[in-house]
């Protein structure tokens, strides 16, 4: 009997872990970066939401809601916000929130975020009247206030300790000390291979039920792993052989026998990325708004998507350069684009005068989701007749590459494309392809002060029925000038075990309310 | 021989110097940014070049290269530029997964190969000898991540007997440790051993035609005696030699092997930090192989005087 007691003890001893729930999952890439400040890396926001708290939050049905904050109010003039904090937030070394860490994280962030330099900008300051209580005092009412601070895409306005927060933008932070309901085993932090989070025991969510990065945060498990697999199919190996418990981003071939599992189930999402492409509007041949357009007249959303997503359930086509489905989503400015009208094309091309300037394509060929799409690019503009480059190379050089300024023939580009989060294309303002302020804009730097004034009369829109319309103005300019192409949408729904419950159907991924069963 | 060895180890330090400088300006010439890949997808070329700034890539390239010498030469091979910690300190977390693998694939290798080849030899022309040699060929010609699916769709998914993918510390016990291990391992000994097995056939071929051999028989000595005392141990220099050569072969199939089988070593570190182009951890891994390469060789050229004694240093 000594020997069975002694025998447990050891066991009980040696497995810290014994009897913990512990969910399994592959992420869609490597957490590096633990600063959601920084970077606008998918992975490093997903982290984010783990960790930390917002004072806000997004719900499925894309209406801001109270998160951390209890209560506020707003002066008649629309220039004074008051905000309370809910009573019992407390980060994970014990020290409560306050309002000086609300304010300290507010700044950092809105030098990151195009929202947030917005709403600096519009901000004459932050006041702390108590330890929960703070004010915002605008210069001039800003339309999105609530919007800006209930963010829930990168770079999400996320409230850390003021020591922390006090960090310069520019320099990663390093201590993940946050208020959210997990906390980071930094100790267990395997960079590369494993990232560890634990329950927040002190953490209170909010009663009401979870709703996208809105209502309560509840933790069922007591730990959530992410183990980074980077093979494709090694991560589905993975599931089926119940290693793992959920895989964020499956390569989309996988579906088909995901789909087939009975040990799995695949997760329809029902937001969508964007499918972007991208000009150059530095240098020829699409400095020339004329020839741009003639490019968006021969193209077609149709073949890139099928070529790329195959399955017509994984992909939806929508003529708006907003995501679809969502509050602004508009034809406005359409009329005879992207719809391959080759002949046309060539007639635009010729009357712009083109003169057969190499368009340099950049190709990621490691991207599995956005491999073939220039591939179809390329094909559809030599058929307009362009001539086309097209350059292969891996994702991580072609961020670098497109970050140059540089003609094509001296090592700069064309095009290059990519795919957004909906929620990074949900309007004018965070829309980054229709940012048009010359070099601070996203790459392909285009110029445009009318947009610009289109973009800002949208966020002192008074109501909603004028923020339509601002927004179907901007799309209109966007299109007139061709900032970019928006060729549709595509879904990445998640597989999981089918003994994990809770997933919520979020824009972004979050892991609260998740269950092992 | 201390001399020897003396003048050996000396010799290493040229090597790493050239190799050194070569990573260093290679890694500036291939195209890339670093802090293109921390700022995000939705960075601004001026967000991106503050990033750059704080890494330090902003200066001349000799300039850095100063500094990162001068690292160097204090022992401290700096900060990796993703993940945010010395590249020491990640090089010792990684190292022990792949020097397992290596390890158990080597052993694998070794006890697999030498009796095949000889039994090929020993029956040459015969089926074992033909067999042998088609597998061999086999075996150079199947990609590792090919062979990897395959055994992992048969032996984990369809029988369930071994994990699919990780990795156990061996602190974890031994059982866990070795299920992770076996599949990577027989893996990447394939490759290891087609080409081990074909060069012990040849030499062992070649000893048997010896006089020593036809005398060691006439004497009666019994055929496994000749074959392993006689023959085996007269070629044995040019199977070390294979052996540590295939070391280089490791090394580029460590990479392929950890990223299918998800093993934390110093192969996906690698991945890793090339496409994130993490300079200094590039610079210190590929370091840190050449050096290993140069050791490698080193123990080999030792172990010629064990296997032969009329070498002498």
């Amino acid at each position: 009997m000594r020997r069975v007691v002694a025998v447990l003890a050891l066991a009980i001893a040696a497995g810290g872990a014994w009897g913990q729930k512990t969910i399994r999952i592959a992420p869609q890439s490597n957490l590096a970066v633990l600063d959601p400040h920084f970077t606008t890396a998918t992975v490093t926001r997903t982290h984010g939401y783990m960790v930390y708290d917002t004072l806000f939050g997004t719900d499925a049905n894309s209406r801001v809601q109270p998160q951390m904050v209890d209560k506020w109010a707003v002066t008649g003039d629309r220039r004074t916000w008051t905000f309370t904090l809910r009573e019992g937030l407390e980060f994970h070394d014990g020290q409560p929130v306050t309002s000086e860490d609300v304010i300290a994280s507010l700044e950092r962030w809105s030098k990151k975020d195009s929202l947030g330099q917005r709403l600096a900008a519009a901000a004459e300051r932050w006041e702390a009247v108590d330890a929960r209580t703070f004010r915002l005092v605008l210069r001039e009412p800003f339309g999105m206030v609530l919007e800006a601070l209930g963010k829930p895409g990168a770079n999400v306005p996320f409230i850390l300790p003021k020591r922390i927060a006090a960090t310069s933008a520019d320099k990663q932070i390093e201590d993940p000390t946050g208020s959210g309901p997990y906390i980071f085993k930094r100790d267990e932090w395997k960079p590369g291979s494993l990232v560890v989070y634990a329950k927040n025991p002190k953490y209170r969510p909010r009663a009401e039920p979870p709703s996208g990065t809105a209502g309560g945060k509840r933790v069922f498990v007591d730990r959530v792993e992410w183990q980074i697999l980077r093979d494709a199919q090694t991560q589905v190996n993975a599931l089926v052989a119940g290693e793992i418990d959920l895989v964020e981003q499956p390569a989309h071939e996988h579906y088909p026998a995901l789909r087939r599992n009975p040990d799995i189930v695949v997760h329809d999402n029902k937001a969508g990325a964007q499918v972007v492409l991208r000009f150059n509007h530095l240098h020829p041949p699409f400095n020339d708004a004329r020839i741009r357009r003639a490019a968006l007249v021969a193209l077609s959303p149709e073949p890139f998507l099928k070529a790329q997503y195959v399955s017509p359930d994984l992909y939806r086509v929508c003529a708006s350069l907003y995501a679809c489905g969502t509050p602004y989503e508009t034809r406005g400015g359409m009329e005879g684009l992207l719809r391959g009208d080759i002949r046309r094309a060539r007639a635009l091309l010729k009357e712009a005068g083109y003169d057969g300037t190499p368009v340099v394509i950049l190709q990621p060929t490691d991207l599995a989701t956005i491999a073939k799409l220039p591939t179809v690019a390329a094909q559809q503009l030599r058929q307009a007749g362009f001539k086309v480059d097209l350059q292969s190379m891996d994702w991580n050089a072609l961020l670098s590459r497109r970050a140059k300024k540089d003609p094509p023939s001296k090592g700069g580009w064309s095009i290059f494309m990519t795919t957004l989060n909906g929620l990074d294309v949900a309007n004018p303002v965070v829309s980054l392809p229709m940012n048009a302020s010359c070099d601070k804009a996203w790459p392909g730097w285009p110029c445009d002060p009318v947009l610009e004034k289109l973009r800002l009369d949208f966020l002192h829109a008074a109501t909603e029925q004028d923020r339509k319309k601002v927004a179907e103005a901007a799309q209109r300019r966007a299109l007139e000038i061709g900032t970019h192409a928006a060729l549709g949408e595509y879904f990445q729904p998640v597989a999981t075990r089918k003994n994990i419950t809770g997933l919520l159907d979020a824009p972004v991924y979050v892991y609260w309310n998740l269950d092992k069963k | 021989m201390l001399p020897f060895i003396a003048r050996r180890l000396a010799a290493t330090i040229p090597v790493l110097a050239i190799v050194a400088v070569l990573v260093f300006l290679l890694l500036r010439l291939t195209p890339g940014d670093p802090a293109a890949i921390l700022a995000g997808d939705a960075a601004n070329v001026e967000q991106i070049a503050k990033i750059r700034a704080g890494l330090g890539l902003d200066r001349s390239i000799p300039v850095q290269f100063a500094i990162w010498l001068g690292q160097m030469l204090s022992g401290d091979l700096g900060e990796s530029f993703y993940f945010k910690m010395k590249v020491t300190d990640l090089i010792g977390q990684r190292i022990e997964p792949t020097l397992a693998l290596a390890a158990v694939t080597i052993v694998i290798a070794v006890l697999v190969a030498v009796p095949l080849g000889v039994l090929a030899a020993w029956r040459f022309g015969g089926w074992l000898d033909r067999a042998l040699m088609g597998f061999s060929v086999l075996g150079f010609s199947v990609p590792v991540f090919v062979l990897a699916y395959i055994l992992i769709w048969v032996v984990s998914l369809k029988l369930g007997w071994l994990p699919v993918q990780g990795y156990r510390r061996i602190a974890d016990g031994f059982l866990p440790f070795l299920r992770h291990l076996i599949l990577p391992s027989i893996t990447l000994s394939v490759i290891y051993i087609a080409l081990i097995a074909r060069v012990t056939r040849a030499a062992v071929l070649d000893t048997l035609g010896e006089d020593y051999i036809r005398t060691a028989r006439a004497k009666g000595l019994s055929e496994s005696r000749v074959l392993v005392r006689h023959a085996l141990a007269n070629a044995a220099v040019p199977i070390a030699t294979v052996i540590g050569l295939g070391i280089a072969l490791l090394i580029g199939g460590v990479v392929v092997t950890e990223s299918v089988y998800a093993i934390p070593g110093l192969g996906r570190l690698t991945v890793d930090a090339v496409l994130a182009r993490d300079f200094p951890t590039i610079q210190g891994v590929i370091l840190l192989f050449s050096f290993t390469y140069v050791l490698v060789n080193l123990l080999v050229d030792l172990s010629y005087v064990f296997f032969d004694p009329r070498i002498r240093y």
